[in-house]
């Protein structure tokens, strides 16, 4: 009796491992044969313009918005804090550097996870519950093909498009708020900015959205498709939401840490 | 397919399931199933809740892995197929889901149309035609472009049942044509599949637990309960039959278990 | 009852955010990533200093505060202990012979940058040229440490 509690614990342990190489195993082979697809022609071509209008097109607002603000945001602080040492022509480095190495990236990225991310997975979720899956499949259609494989080329050619969207919006609201706002000379901004940023630093710009997209659609489709094989067994609606959320968060939280080794490699 | 066409003529049974075995985790759902399907009949699996008949259809369907066993379509095991052959296998199978499965984003044409696109590569008019003959056969002319959000539940089935067979297919599946439907639109369906058996000469496996409509189409009659086939035959041999299980799925009754009260006993204290 | 589907123009839509995506990427690109695809490349002169504190490559290099080209490579000397700097210098930038390099701090903490004041020489520096006449950086912690040791010695 006194054994039972290590030797649960043991055996939880055990079963962790299994489900997580499991997981990965499976995980590792949906994205291997999605990638795989990507290459296999015809691509379609429709399916794909369809994708890249709601993952890419619709997201372009929200993109611009937070956008503006952040690069605001940069421009205030580095305002703020760069007072003090009277070196006026670094804040439009700082705001540039700021929005390209990093926020650019990485709230692009977020922001493609809430709005596209989450719909792929409840749209694959709910498919996969109405039979529309099997449907597919018994059409002798190849799922992956028609559903998946789009989303993979979509998203991998949209988001880092609406990085460089965000990162140059958000220069000009630093630019508003610096020059506008605050009097920093319009050249001082400019010249600070184009002196600093160099080819590396847009080149850390562009890996980043380029590894996220494949982290984002790899996770958000795989929940999706695989809803009716969730660990807690729930199903219908419920199982829908519970992948939904799953789906952004471990999404939104693999981007941030994929983000410090994209990072760490590259710097 | 190369050789199917040539050998379908020597095969009386166009289905053929063969001492099937599965399992849903650790849990056996199917025990040792065995059915033969004729060419051009209407085979009716019937069943409650549970007993593993629409687990047999998407075994059927190749949608699931068996433990063991084989299953025949066109002499051909499914079991044994890789997935390119599958895909082959399937544009002979017609399948009508039980909620329609209709892809909301495509109007009712579009989704008719979609294996056409996907399998040959005929021209928009034809398609368009073929279409609408479809739609036709299954009484929706002038539907084409609603989105199936705009459909009543007959008409989505009445949709699937036109995507099905728009490949002009020699199998055609039906899972639980009834469910969910008035007895009026329910007959209608079933008249229906009448149509499509005597005209297309198709072969055609239904799932349901609904007795009239059963009885009204079947050509024979497999009685399923808890994974195991009780009988197979015709409207009269089941209904003639004197097994006490197929009684009670006849006459509505529930199931009167026998009380044992020591397996009682032991179901209430066990650990776990 | 129907709902009227609005159909939106997907091909311009997506035609549209491309077209964005492009322009801004392009922006970055050439503007601030300075890719030189029209730009002929510079010529290069070494510079010697006896100490290039704080200076690194890829800084800046003006006259009269305009920028001229960029700090390509620094190296030490393993003989003299110097600091080589190889300069590049803009293609339609003339250098005289006698010009003076020295290393300066944009404001007090600001990036070192290597300043240039030609001289009157008619004999204009080429390709691998050296120039003679050059500055070393000046180290503010020791320019304080010397003020504090003077101004102490004197008492």
């Amino acid at each position: 009796m006194l054994l039972a509690t290590p030797i649960r614990l043991i055996e939880k342990i055990g079963f962790e491992s299994i489900y997580i190489t499991r997981l990965t195993g499976s995980m590792i082979i949906f994205l291997v044969h999605c990638l795989g697809n990507i290459f296999i022609l015809p691509i379609r071509f429709t399916a794909v313009l369809r994708q890249i209008y709601f993952i890419g097109a619709r997201s372009l607002l929200v993109i611009i918005v937070t956008g503006m603000f952040t690069g605001m945001v940069l421009a205030l602080l580095a305002y703020y804090n760069l007072k003090q040492y009277g070196n006026m022509e670094l804040i439009g480095a700082a705001t540039a550097l700021g929005l390209i190495q990093e926020l650019g990236p990485v709230l692009a990225a977020l922001m493609v996870i809430g709005r596209a991310g989450s719909a792929m997975t409840a749209e694959l979720g709910i498919m996969r519950n109405s039979e529309q899956i099997d449907a597919l499949e018994c059409m002798g259609i190849d799922p992956y093909r028609f559903l998946i494989t789009p989303k993979f080329i979509a998203t991998i050619f949209s988001l880092p498009l609406l990085t460089c969207v965000f990162d140059v919006v958000g220069i000009c609201g630093g630019y508003l708020v610096a020059v506008i706002n605050n009097d920093v000379p319009s050249g001082a901004f400019i010249q600070g900015m184009i002196t600093n940023v160099d080819w590396a630093d847009l080149r850390l710009g562009l890996v980043k959205p380029l590894t996220f997209s494949v982290i984002i659609v790899w996770i958000c489709s795989y929940k999706g498709f695989y809803v009716h094989q969730n660990r807690s067994g729930v199903f219908g609606a419920e199982g829908v939401s519970l992948v939904t959320t799953n789906a952004v968060v471990m999404s939104s939280v693999s981007v941030l840490a994929l983000d410090y080794v994209v990072g760490l490699i590259m710097l | 397919m190369p050789d199917v066409s040539t050998q379908d003529k020597d095969i009386e049974h166009v289905i053929r399931v063969e001492n099937l075995v599965t399992h849903f985790g650790d849990r056996e759902i199917l025990h040792n199933v065995n059915i033969n399907v004729r060419k051009g009949e209407v085979m009716v699996i019937m069943g409650g809740s549970g007993s593993g008949k629409t687990t047999l259809l998407r075994h059927m369907l190749g949608l699931h892995q068996a433990s063991s066993g084989s299953i025949y379509m066109l002499g051909q095991d499914i079991t044994q197929l890789s997935k390119k052959q599958m895909y082959e296998m399937r544009r002979n199978m017609g399948v009508a889901f039980q909620g329609g499965a209709l892809f909301s984003s495509m109007t009712v044409a579009e989704n008719i149309q979609l294996p056409l696109y996907e399998h040959t590569s005929l021209d928009d008019m034809t398609i368009k035609i073929m279409t609408r003959m479809k739609l036709e056969v299954v009484n929706l002319a002038g539907f084409e472009d609603l989105m199936p959000s705009e459909l009543s539940g007959g008409m989505i089935k009445r949709v699937a049942l036109a995507r099905s067979i728009i490949m002009d297919p020699r199998l055609l599946f039906f899972d639980e044509p009834s469910a969910g439907l008035d007895p009026v639109v329910s007959a209608e369906l079933d008249e229906l599949i009448l149509r499509l058996r005597d005209a297309m000469g198709m072969t055609i496996v239904i799932v349901t637990h609904e007795l009239d409509s059963a009885f009204r189409i079947a050509d024979r009659i497999t009685v399923l309960d808890q994974g195991q086939i009780l009988i197979t035959g015709s409207v009269e041999d089941v209904k003639n039959c004197d097994n006490e299980r197929v009684q009670n799925l006849l006459n509505r009754k529930p199931k009167d278990e026998d009380i044992d009260p020591e397996a009682y006993l032991q179901r209430l204290t066990r650990e776990g | 009852m129907s709902v009227k589907r609005i159909t939106p123009n997907i091909e311009l839509m997506v035609g549209l955010f491309v077209i964005l995506g492009i322009v801004t990427a392009s922006y970055l690109s050439v503007v601030l990533g300075e890719t030189n695809l029209f730009k002929q490349p510079g010529y290069e002169v070494i510079a010697r200093f006896s100490s290039s504190t704080g200076l690194k490559e890829g800084a800046a290099l003006e006259i009269a505060g305009v920028k001229v080209g960029s700090v390509k490579t620094i190296s030490l000397d393993r003989e003299d202990y110097e600091s080589i700097v190889v300069l590049n210098i803009e293609h339609d930038i003339q250098l005289t012979d006698d010009s003076i390099a020295s290393i300066r701090t944009a404001g007090i903490i600001g990036d070192r940058f290597i300043k240039l004041t030609p001289g009157g020489s008619d004999i204009m520096l080429e390709h691998g040229d050296e120039i003679s006449e050059t500055e070393s950086s000046i180290v503010i912690e020791e320019l304080i440490s010397k003020y504090i040791f003077e101004s102490k010695s004197k008492d």
